[in-house]
Order: C-alpha cells, then sequence, then structure tokens
C-alpha cells in the first residue's frame, strides 16, 4: 500500500508485546546504504529520549500505526547522523532539482511504497509530490478525517517527480559527501539548462553545485551563466579550481569572467593558469569591454592564402578544432598580414587543388581593437557576417568576434 | 573662409574630442552601470507607497489633526528602515525571497495561512488602488463605470505584455509630481517652526517650560488609534518587505554589492518620509486651519495643492493620484501572486506560458478583476476602503515583521550578518508599537461598532 511521508508522521508505535513506544517524528535515509530505503524512525515520547527503529525492526506499517517486531529495549537512542537524510527537515518545502523536467521545485510531500522482506516491512521513496495533493495533504493533516483529505487529492491533478530524477542541493560538502549526492545527472543536462536552474538556487547552493562538477562542464555553464552570478561564484571557488575551469574556457569567456573580478583576484586566478592560455587572456584584458577588443576571441584558425583547398583540409583534420563552432577560416598572405576570409561551405565545394586565395569573401573587412562595439554590431548586420576580423595596426590579425558574441552582447 | 576644408578639418577635430571624452569615462561607465542596477528596489518601493491608500490617509490625518500626528514620523521612518533593511539584507546574504524562507522554515501550512492573510490584504489594497483611479476620474468628470474597467483592462494588458518595466519608470517619473506638495506647502505658509516642533511627541513637549502654548496634544481616542494605524499600514506595507527581497535576490545582489543597496533603502525610507512630512504640513495648513476636518472626496484633497496650482489644483491633483493609483495597481496584483506562488511552489512568472502556469495567473487576473469590481460596487463607501485598507496593513504587519525578526537572528541562515543587539531592540520596539497600536484599534473599533453602530463608517 502506498503512502506519504505527512500521513506517516505522527503514527504510533508498537513494540513486539504490543506496548506503545512512541510517535514518529522524523524518518531517514541512509543513501550510502540504499538510495530509496527508509532505514530509521525516529519515535518519540513525551520527555523520554527519543529512540531510534532501524527498517529491519518494523513488521508492519499502516497511516497512523507502525508494529515493531522487538521489544522497546531492543531499539538504540537517537544520534544525530550526517549521513542520514531526515525526510521531513531536508526534503519537506525544499527545493529540489528535477533532473527529467530540468526544473527547480519544492516538495509539497514524499510518496512512499511498502515491501515486504523476509519476515519485516520497508519504506521505499518512490516520488516526491510536487503538486496539489501534496498540498492539500499538508494543510488538513489532522485537521480533516482522512478519507476526506483522500476524496480530494484523487480529485486534484497529480505533479510528482521519481525519485531517481531527484536531485538534492546540499551547499555543505561535507554533507554532501556523506549523502553520496552526485551531480553526475546534472552533467548529463545542457549547460545552458543547468545555468537556468542554477539561477534559481540561492548563492550557497550555486557554489555547491559549480564545485562538485567537472571543469569541463563547470567551465560551459559559468559561460552561460548572467556575467554578476559569474563573478560572485568565481570569486568563492578555491583560486586552484577556478583556474583550472578558465582554462577549459575560451579566452573571451575567461577574460569577460575575469574582467569582473577584482585586480589582485584576477592576477592570482592568471597565475595559476598555464603560461600560454594566461597570456591570450592577459591581452584580452588590455581591451575595453564595450569594443571589437573587448568582444573578440582569440582562438581561432588562420592558414596561408596560396595554400590549396585539399592540404588545409587534410591540415584541418590533424588539428583539435572546435568544430561545431567553426564556420569561417582567416587567411594570411607571406607578410603574416591579413588577407581575407573563407567560409567552411566554400571549401566543401571547392576544388582540389584551388587556392584560397581565389575563394575569398567580398568585401573584404575587418576592424581595428578599439572599434566601438556599435561599429561592430553595424558591420554584422550590414554585411550579414557570421565572423569578423580584428587586426592590428599593422594589419596582422588578432582575433575574431563570432556572431554569438554579438548576439550575446545584443541580449545584455 | 568657410571653406569644405575647414568644416571637415573642424568635424573632425570635434571628433576627436568625443572620442577622448568618451575613452575618459569609460573606465567609470561600468561602475555607473553596476550603480544604477542596484540602486532601485528601495527606491521603488518607497514611492509605490504613496499610493492612493497612502495619499489619501496622510491627507486624511493632516485634515484631521493637522500638526499632531506629525511625531509619529520619525519613529515611522527608523521602523521602516530598520525593517526594510532587514529584508534586503536576508536577500543579499542568503539569496532566497522572503516566502521560500518563511517556507523552508516554518512549513506549509503556516505559509499557507500567511499566503492567505497576504492574499486579502493585498486586495484590500488593489482596491484602494482603484478607488484612486475613481475618485481621479470623477474629479474630472469621468464616469468611473468607464474609468475603472479601462484602468483594470490597461494594467492587466501592460504586465503581462511585459511593456510593464518599461512604463514602470514613466511612473515613477510621474512621482515627482509629489514635489508639487511640497511647492505647495511652502506658498501656504504654515508656521514652520511649529510644524517642526511637532515632530517631537507632543505628549512629552508640553512639558518642556514654554511649550504649552504652543504645541497641540491630540486627545487619544479610537478615532486618533485609527489615524496612526493606517498611517502605519500604509507607511510600512507588508507586501513591501516582500517585494523588496525578491527584487534585491533578482538583482543579484550579494554581500559586496550590499553597501550600495543599503544606501538605496535609506534614501528611500527618508525621501518617501519626508514628502509624507510636506504633505501633512500642506493639508494642515490648507484643509485643518481653514476647518476642513474631512478627506471626503478628491476635490477636498485638492484644495491642499491650491496655493500652488490655483484652480489647475484640482487637475494636479488628479493626475498625481492617478498616476499614484496606476503604478501601485501595475505592481502590486503581479508582485502579491508572484509571492504567493512562490510560497506554494507553483510555477509563476510573467515570462511563463499560460498553460504552464495557471494558478499564477488566475490569481493575478482575479486581484485585477475583484479589485476594481468591487470598487465599482461599493463606490459610495470609497473612504472606508481607502482608510480600512491601509489599517488592514498595519494588522498584518506585526505578523511578518514576528518572521523576518526570527529569521533575521538566525545564525545557520545568516552567519555573521544576524542583528546586532542594538538593531535587534530597535526592531522589537517597533513590532510591540504596532502590535499595542493593532490591539487598540481592533478593540475600539469592536467597541465602538457595538456602542455606536451608526459611526461604523468613517
Amino acid at each position: 500500500m502506498a503512502m506519504t511521508a505527512t500521513e506517516l508522521m505522527g503514527s504510533k508505535a508498537y513494540d513486539a508485546q504490543g506496548n506503545f513506544v512512541g510517535k514518529v517524528r522524523e524518518f531517514f535515509v541512509e543513501p550510502a546504504d540504499q538510495p530509496n530505503r527508509v532505514a530509521h524512525f525516529l519515535l518519540a515520547r513525551g520527555s523520554f529520549q527519543p529512540l531510534v527503529a532501524r527498517h529491519d525492526q518494523v513488521a508492519a506499517i499502516e497511516a497512523g500505526k507502525i508494529e515493531l517486531n522487538v521489544p522497546e529495549r531492543a531499539l538504540g537512542t537517537y544520534e544525530p547522523n550526517e549521513g542520514w537524510l531526515a525526510v521531513t527537515k531536508d526534503l519537506l518545502d525544499q527545493q529540489i532539482i528535477d533532473t527529467s523536467g530540468r526544473k527547480v521545485v519544492r516538495v509539497n510531500d514524499v510518496d512512499l511504497t511498502e515491501q515486504r522482506t523476509n519476515g519485516n516491512v520497508e519504506l521505499r521513496i518512490t516520488q516526491v509530490d510536487v503538486g496539489l495533493p501534496g498540498a492539500a495533504r499538508r494543510l488538513l493533516q489532522g485537521i480533516a478525517p482522512q478519507r476526506l483529505i483522500r476524496g480530494l487529492q484523487n480529485r486534484l491533478p497529480t505533479r510528482a517527480i521519481r525519485w531517481e530524477f531527484v536531485n538534492l542541493v546540499e551547499p555543505d560538502p561535507l554533507r554532501r559527501l556523506k549523502l553520496r549526492i552526485t551531480h553526475e545527472k546534472l552533467e548529463d543536462l545542457h549547460p545552458a539548462d543547468l545555468a537556468d536552474i542554477m539561477e534559481e538556487l540561492s548563492p550557497a547552493e550555486r557554489q555547491g553545485i559549480i564545485s562538485s562538477l567537472d571543469e569541463e562542464t563547470a567551465a560551459a555553464v559559468l559561460a552561460e551563466l548572467d556575467a554578476r552570478l559569474t563573478t560572485q561564484i568565481v570569486e568563492k571557488l578555491d583560486p586552484e579550481k577556478a583556474a583550472d575551469i578558465l582554462e577549459e574556457m575560451a579566452p573571451d569567456a575567461a577574460a569577460d569572467v575575469l574582467g569582473g573580478l577584482s585586480k589582485e583576484t584576477s592576477e592570482e586566478l592568471l597565475e595559476e593558469m598555464p603560461g600560454q592560455e594566461a597570456e591570450e587572456v592577459r591581452e584580452l584584458l588590455e581591451f575595453d569591454p564595450a569594443t571589437a577588443g573587448g568582444m573578440m576571441n582569440t582562438d581561432f584558425v588562420f592558414v596561408g592564402d596560396k595554400s590549396q583547398r585539399d592540404e588545409v583540409v587534410e591540415w584541418m583534420k590533424e588539428q583539435e578544432l572546435n568544430l561545431d563552432q567553426l564556420d569561417t577560416i582567416v587567411l594570411l598572405d607571406g607578410g603574416a598580414q591579413f588577407s581575407g576570409t573563407v567560409s567552411v561551405a566554400r571549401l566543401l565545394l571547392a576544388s582540389p587543388e584551388q587556392i584560397l586565395k581565389e575563394l575569398k569573401q567580398e568585401p573584404l573587412l575587418s576592424v581595428q581593437p578599439n572599434a566601438d562595439e556599435r561599429d561592430v554590431f553595424e558591420l554584422f548586420d550590414k554585411y550579414n557576417l557570421r565572423m569578423l576580423t580584428v587586426v592590428d595596426d599593422d594589419g596582422r590579425p588578432l582575433g575574431v568576434i563570432t556572431v554569438d558574441d554579438v548576439v550575446s552582447k545584443l541580449v545584455k | 573662409m568657410w571653406s569644405r576644408e575647414s568644416l571637415e578639418a573642424m568635424g573632425e577635430r570635434w571628433t576627436d574630442r568625443v572620442q577622448r571624452v568618451r575613452d575618459a569615462i569609460r573606465p567609470f561607465r561600468r561602475r555607473i552601470l553596476m550603480f544604477l542596477a542596484v540602486v532601485g528596489p528601495g527606491l521603488i518601493v518607497s514611492n509605490v507607497d504613496n499610493d492612493a491608500g497612502g495619499i489619501y490617509t496622510y491627507a486624511q490625518s493632516g485634515a484631521k489633526y493637522g500638526n499632531m500626528v506629525l511625531w509619529s514620523l520619525i519613529p515611522m521612518t527608523i521602523a521602516l528602515y530598520v525593517s526594510l533593511e532587514m529584508c534586503s539584507r536576508m536577500g543579499a546574504f542568503t539569496g532566497k525571497g522572503l516566502s521560500d524562507l518563511i517556507r523552508e522554515e516554518f512549513g506549509f501550512r503556516v505559509t499557507f495561512f500567511l499566503m492567505a492573510a497576504i492574499l486579502l490584504v493585498n486586495l484590500g489594497n488593489v482596491m484602494a488602488e482603484f478607488t484612486g483611479v475613481f475618485w481621479a476620474s470623477e474629479n474630472m468628470g469621468v464616469s468611473r463605470f468607464i474609468s475603472v474597467p479601462v484602468a483594470a483592462v490597461a494594467v492587466w494588458v501592460l504586465v503581462v505584455q511585459g511593456t510593464a518595466k518599461w512604463v514602470e519608470r514613466i511612473f515613477l517619473t510621474f512621482c515627482l509630481i509629489y514635489f508639487a506638495y511640497v511647492i505647495s506647502a511652502f506658498l501656504a505658509k504654515p508656521d514652520w517652526l511649529i510644524s517642526l516642533l511637532h515632530l517631537f511627541p507632543p505628549h512629552l513637549m508640553q512639558y518642556v517650560p514654554g511649550m504649552k502654548q504652543v504645541v497641540q496634544v491630540p486627545k487619544f481616542n479610537a478615532e486618533y488609534a485609527v489615524i496612526l494605524a493606517a498611517l502605519v499600514g500604509t507607511t510600512i506595507a507588508p507586501w513591501q518587505h516582500f517585494y523588496l527581497q525578491a527584487a534585491v535576490v533578482e538583482k543579484r545582489v550579494g554581500p559586496r554589492q550590499y553597501p550600495t543597496t543599503r544606501n538605496d533603502v535609506i534614501v528611500g525610507s527618508i525621501s518617501c518620509m519626508v514628502i509624507v512630512f510636506f504633505i501633512i504640513v500642506c493639508t494642515a495648513a490648507t484643509l485643518y486651519a481653514n476647518g476642513i476636518h474631512e478627506v471626503t472626496d478628491a476635490g477636498t484633497a485638492a484644495i491642499a495643492l491650491r496655493p500652488l496650482a490655483g484652480k489647475l489644483a484640482s487637475l494636479l491633483f488628479s493626475i498625481g493620484l492617478l498616476n499614484a493609483s496606476l503604478f501601485a495597481a501595475s505592481i502590486l496584483p503581479l508582485s502579491t501572486s508572484y509571492v504567493v506562488c512562490e510560497a506554494l511552489g507553483f510555477e509563476s512568472g510573467i515570462d511563463r506560458k499560460f498553460r504552464e502556469a495557471k494558478i499564477f495567473y488566475a490569481l493575478y487576473t482575479s486581484l485585477i478583476l475583484l479589485g476594481s469590481f468591487l470598487v465599482l460596487a461599493l463606490g459610495k463607501f470609497a473612504q472606508t476602503i481607502l482608510l480600512w485598507s491601509q489599517v488592514l496593513n498595519g494588522f498584518l504587519l506585526p505578523p511578518v515583521l514576528i518572521f523576518v525578526l526570527i529569521l533575521v537572528n538566525r545564525r545557520d541562515l545568516m552567519g555573521e550578518k544576524v542583528n546586532s543587539k542594538s538593531f535587534n531592540w530597535v526592531a522589537w520596539i517597533s513590532t510591540a508599537a504596532m502590535i499595542i497600536l493593532t490591539l487598540v484599534v481592533a478593540y475600539t473599533s469592536i467597541h465602538e461598532l457595538f456602542t455606536h453602530p451608526a459611526s461604523q463608517t468613517r
């Protein structure tokens, strides 16, 4: 039979001889042992010291009544344990992440089901109720008769999340470890979805999630988050971890994050990063965020303009390129100066021996790093660009601005 | 002399200069933007305070008691600052809204009843806003049966369409109309010294040698208690605390930006009270001094603006009242449904589709519908609606403040940022004062209801 946490609370417990032991005041799951089994019941009676019944000491359970299969003296006394998840304190009314629906919800009630194992009865958590039935029960339990509540509940639309899709948010890292809370399921979400979820949580909870994600995911999520939140999170991270995450980010995104931090923190993090990457980010930091230099990314693909199509394709195969984002290649002439750009689509359809210079896109466009961001937006709009090259005074390319940089600037 | 070359050269020089100025302010631009991003909620909250219910209450108290209510402004400023500061601090340091915290720490049932009370009290507030629309429009010669439905539909559409943020700024700018009261107060030439002396409790001042002839001591009776409770209720409204904390969380104010937010709250509380001071002084000098002790409609209230606007006073007042009412009407129903849905775990937010957030939209719509409908139906009790909606605010305030005080003193939530001892004293004393005031009002009005059933509408 199914029941809910609210119904179980306050149930009277009787020992093997039928003597009253106490009322259920709390019950615990021990995730290190089994993730969904109710492992301990806290039984309280007046001013006596509360007792704890283990799952294998329970003979029968129904709403309002628990029968134990041991005498009262076999029960232990209660000692707080960080590894126990208290269902009413840690779960009811708290926020959890629904990993299947990809959102943050608040728990109204917890649904339990009975399971018979050799000689005793175990309760298992099946799902958490986040809808109206749970709300109605929480409101009316103990005030209205049981039948009426059940009747009302059956009429209300249900909204529940299966226990395996529930991801708890616990800010304290030690407690998280003891409760075996991992964020593996979160890592499977799209970084943008995860960023949305994080924006709904409190700072401590965000911190907890970021610090337990792997660096790659953390970097992707930070790049999607609101700039102010990113700054707050990175400030509080352990510098070594922060540097590892920044290293995974594209240099322009990393520069944006560092630009929001204080000079000292930003310098400290740059020290922690490997030389070459730190250098790239440092160069980007020199530019005002509202200029072409502040928007550009120094990570771009460039080849000589006299190379042949096949040569280039072969070379690209050997490189570790971010293929999902790459759509334009920068051409350099003999003097390492900017000569033009070629789209990947043109490259794809060109004949094998074709010289890249002949594929150049017209008109030839580039901007200086101190150009105002509005000039950049105008160029993108006027020429329907997907990428724009930033060149220095000598005409040497410094970096590129891609259309997604422009979009994210405009959305802010 | 004006050759093309010279013009071009001049143009170039100018662009060059502009560019140099732009480069020079660039480093500060970020800081200014950051300041603007954080400043705001405190100012908005205090300004929405001076809504229809507020203006009416101030005008009524000024007309009824003249300078004799001024002494309550200083303790009220302190109480307003103290209570709002606690909420903004909680928002900045826990990153959670007030209703979220109450739900997490006090459970579902407590939250449910609190939210039900808030819903009811804020329905009263929404009614007060539509009464403001009603008064303003009748004063301009438009029937309430046209203006109130139009206002209701306009508010609903603006907010749901998401243009509200933009409109909010217009309303906020129009709040400058309050300065009309400041000017009008000066033009009415009140005795400033006497008004300022009344900022101290006259009950004590009369014992200061030489003051007995100068200060007027109010008689403490049911009417006076109701006016005081309404003043407190309209200035320190429960919904403000929820709104402010939610705004602080939404603006991502963290510990580092918190000092700016605190300044914002200080500026908001003090500026709100300065305006209240001028409104009361102005009405005292124009209405009370001329023997008009009852504000029965917008026409009467507008007399206060005559020293400034003469014949146009009535129009000026109507525009101000309409603006204040619409401003509050576009914020109140929305923030109420938001807070209630967040606390009870329903999907909420204007960015959600109707299908996803049915309860949210239902609450929002019915607050506006019911509020405007009741105002139309109960048109002749307009005064009672205006005054008692503010008194109800005063009733709900103590429980909300008690929750705030318990939460803000929890070390597991706030860490080092719990209230200091002296801060706690001020906060608990103001809460206790409000509880006593509430009880006095409740007692006296019930008492009066039974002894003189006819005088129940004031």
